[in-house]
């Protein structure tokens, strides 16, 4: 932060290699290899029932790979006893594909739960520091209800608030603009592209929305259903334009596929 | 009733040459009649369709030609790469449609294969590695419960106090009511029972003796345990059951809070210090349910009440009490193990709240006679 001009290249922030993952005798996928870099927004992308929220639990070691190690930094995450991760998941927020609040606890005391037990903030101090979180996502006023009494969507956007409550540096988010509607999603957008500039967030997103895959993501990979395994990886607009993988493209063009749209989109 | 008779649906194959003819005729209706087929059903596709008599049709068509397609792809292998797509000549357009959308994703092969029937010595040795893994997972868990309570004893565990207080509230006096009416119930049943004997040897007061040491010893925490496990047991194996369902305690994990400390804890705590109480409390309904019989059949409360006190010693008071700390500790894991480990849907946790609850009631009942069979021994 205080030398701008040094250090081109980012450090690269998790490394994933010759990941395999399985449910007993089903592969799911095999052999992934990827990075992600510091304030990289990377995209987990592919046909539903593919594998993506299954390579996020493996990324927040909530499975355990089958082969393959997952690197944060230069520490081996996989080589980690799962009791002696606290280091690491201090550093993750994570929003599941559900919103995953705890249902016993109003929105606020979601969002509190972790900054008690986490900071030495004064009670006012989290409750304002809940607020801010929860206007962030749209949700201001929305303190004392309990997620049974908020739509899905709604719950999806208390999950991201609570995802940030630590202000994480790499924020984990299942397909979190599924079932928003436009203009939530859009704010979501604006929100992912915020917290990077300003906390320094790396962000992995689940998602298959397209508009919002070009809008945000620098970097992606695609996990492929037909081979599985990874497709390709790399920004999704040159992905788009010039991958090689005919499943990757249909994919980014919502399988609208012809050599014609390629001369006209580059 | 359609106002329109219908045709009854046929297929035909016809096999001319190298070609395959599938004419299909008639109205394919789900409401209508079973389609005939004639010739016999061949194991290649047909290389063309004949619609010249088919009436109206709903999804049974396309089911019947798809069903036919996707038994030909089968024997090929899973992964044989690409198949020839099959020819759809000759279908009418609006069948075509839904015929391409239907094809074009290849059978996930993978997902429909069933494993090879099992021997029976397979699905022995099968169960039996269950079983053993089922014991493996009990042992596990309630040595992460143990763990849990020496980090709540060093002052590490980390839980809500608020769930404590809850949990205690709803296991100790929001059960009092049922408690009260089953073990009051209880005492008054011993008491006509045992009056109907003691009577014929004008031993009545000693009804009073009965009912103190049944109720003391056995009925009043054995009825609580019973009451317990298929209350508080069962809202332990539903609520973690579908807080894991929804991903609650994954969420839990990620932000570093020990599950075992966060949800098991308060549960087990609350349980383990309310069950004593409430059994000292069964106890005592029990022995007023028999005190009230008593007055029925003659023998005055005041009587009855020292008959009792004389009855009881305080070991045998105390019998009960110790056991239900075990009681309380046995329902509260079920519960909670079986919540903690269900699967990820709302069927799931109902079968995870019945074998909480089965399991409990089972434990408490087998533990008891263990117990019983210990004093015994013990000559208590
Ligand atoms: N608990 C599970 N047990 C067995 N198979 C599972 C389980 N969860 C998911 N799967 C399978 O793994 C695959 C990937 O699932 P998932 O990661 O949820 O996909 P998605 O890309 O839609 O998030 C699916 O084919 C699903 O059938
Ligand atoms: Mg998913």
């Amino acid at each position: 932060m205080s030398d701008p001009q040094a250090n081109p290249a980012p450090p690269t922030k998790i490394t994933v290699r010759d990941l395999t993952m399985t449910y007993g005798a089903f592969v799911v996928m095999r052999d992934l290899n990827f990075e992600i870099v510091e304030k990289d927004i990377f995209v987990i992308m592919g046909p539903s029932g593919c594998g993506k929220s299954t390579l996020l639990r493996h990324l927040i070691g909530l499975q355990e790979p089958t082969k393959g190690t997952i690197l944060y930094g230069d520490e081996d995450f996989t080589a980690t006893d799962p009791s002696e991760r606290t280091g690491f998941i201090r550093r993750f927020g994570v929003m599941y594909q559900t919103g995953a609040l705890w249902s016993s606890l109003t929105l606020a005391e979601n969002i509190a739960l972790p900054l008690e037990e986490y900071s030495k903030l004064t009670p006012k101090a989290i409750r304002d520091l809940v607020s801010y979180k929860l206007s962030l996502v749209g949700l201001s006023g929305y303190e004392d209800y309990y997620p049974a009494q908020i739509s899905g969507g709604m719950n999806k956007r208390a999950g991201i608030a609570r995802a940030m409550a630590l202000d994480p540096e790499i924020l984990f988010l299942d397909e979190p603009g599924a079932g928003l509607d436009p203009l939530s999603s859009r704010r979501l957008d604006d929100l992912i592209l915020s917290l990077r500039d300003s906390l320094g967030s790396t962000v992995v997103i689940v998602t298959h929305e397209l508009a919002s895959i070009f809008a945000i993501a620098n970097n992606s990979i695609f996990l492929d259903t037909a081979t599985r395994t990874q497709g390709a990886t790399g920004n999704p607009v040159e992905l788009r334009d010039h991958s090689e993988n005919p499943a990757v493209r249909l994919f980014l063009r919502r399988g609208e596929d012809s050599e014609l749209a390629t001369s006209n989109l580059s | 009733m359609p106002s329109k008779a219908t045709t009854p649906a046929c297929a035909i194959w016809t096999q001319t040459g190298g070609r395959l003819l599938l004419d299909l005729s008639g109205d394919w209706l789900s409401g209508g009649s079973i389609p005939e087929i004639r010739g016999k059903t061949p194991d290649q596709a047909p290389t063309r369709y004949s619609t010249e008599n088919l009436g109206e049709f709903d999804s049974t068509l396309p089911a019947f030609i798809l069903a036919h397609l996707r038994s030909l792809e089968k024997p090929m292998g899973g992964d044989a790469g690409e198949q020839p797509k099959p020819s759809l000549e000759g279908l009418p357009p609006n069948l075509l449609g839904l015929m391409e959308l239907a094809l074009a994703v290849p059978e996930e092969s993978d997902a429909r294969a069933k494993p090879a029937k099992p021997s029976e010595i397979r699905k022995l040795g099968k169960r039996s590695l269950a079983v053993w893994a089922s014991i493996l997972s009990v042992a596990e868990f309630t040595g992460q419960s143990m763990l849990a309570l020496g980090r709540f004893f060093i002052g590490r565990a980390r839980f809500r106090s608020q769930d404590f207080w809850v949990t205690l509230q709803d296991c100790g006096a929001a059960a009092l009511p049922i408690v009260t009416l089953i073990n009051f119930l209880i005492g008054s049943i011993l008491a006509f029972v045992g009056n109907v004997q003691l009577a014929s040897f004008g031993a009545s007061l000693y009804v009073a003796d009965l009912v103190a040491i049944a109720m003391v010893r056995e009925m009043g925490v054995v009825m609580t345990a019973i009451i317990m496990s298929g209350r508080t047991g069962a809202a332990f194996a539903a609520h973690l059951g579908s807080m894991n369902a929804n991903q609650e305690i994954d969420a839990l994990r990620t932000f570093g809070f020990n599950p075992f400390d966060f949800l098991v804890l308060p549960r087990l705590l609350a349980l383990v210090l309310m069950m004593p109480i409430l059994t000292l409390y069964a106890n005592l309904v029990g022995i007023l349910g028999g005190m009230l019989v008593g007055a029925a059949v003659g023998i005055p409360p005041l009587l009855y009440w020292n008959e009792t006190l004389a009855a009881l010693s305080l070991t045998t008071a105390s019998l009960g009490v110790i056991k239900s700390f075990f009681f309380g500790a046995i329902i509260a894991t079920s519960g909670c193990l079986q919540g903690m480990r269900s699967g990820n849907s709302s069927a799931a946790v109902g079968q995870a709240t019945t074998r909480a609850v089965v399991a409990s009631i089972t434990a408490v009942i087998v533990l008891d006679s263990g117990f019983a069979a210990i004093f015994t021994v013990l000559d208590i």
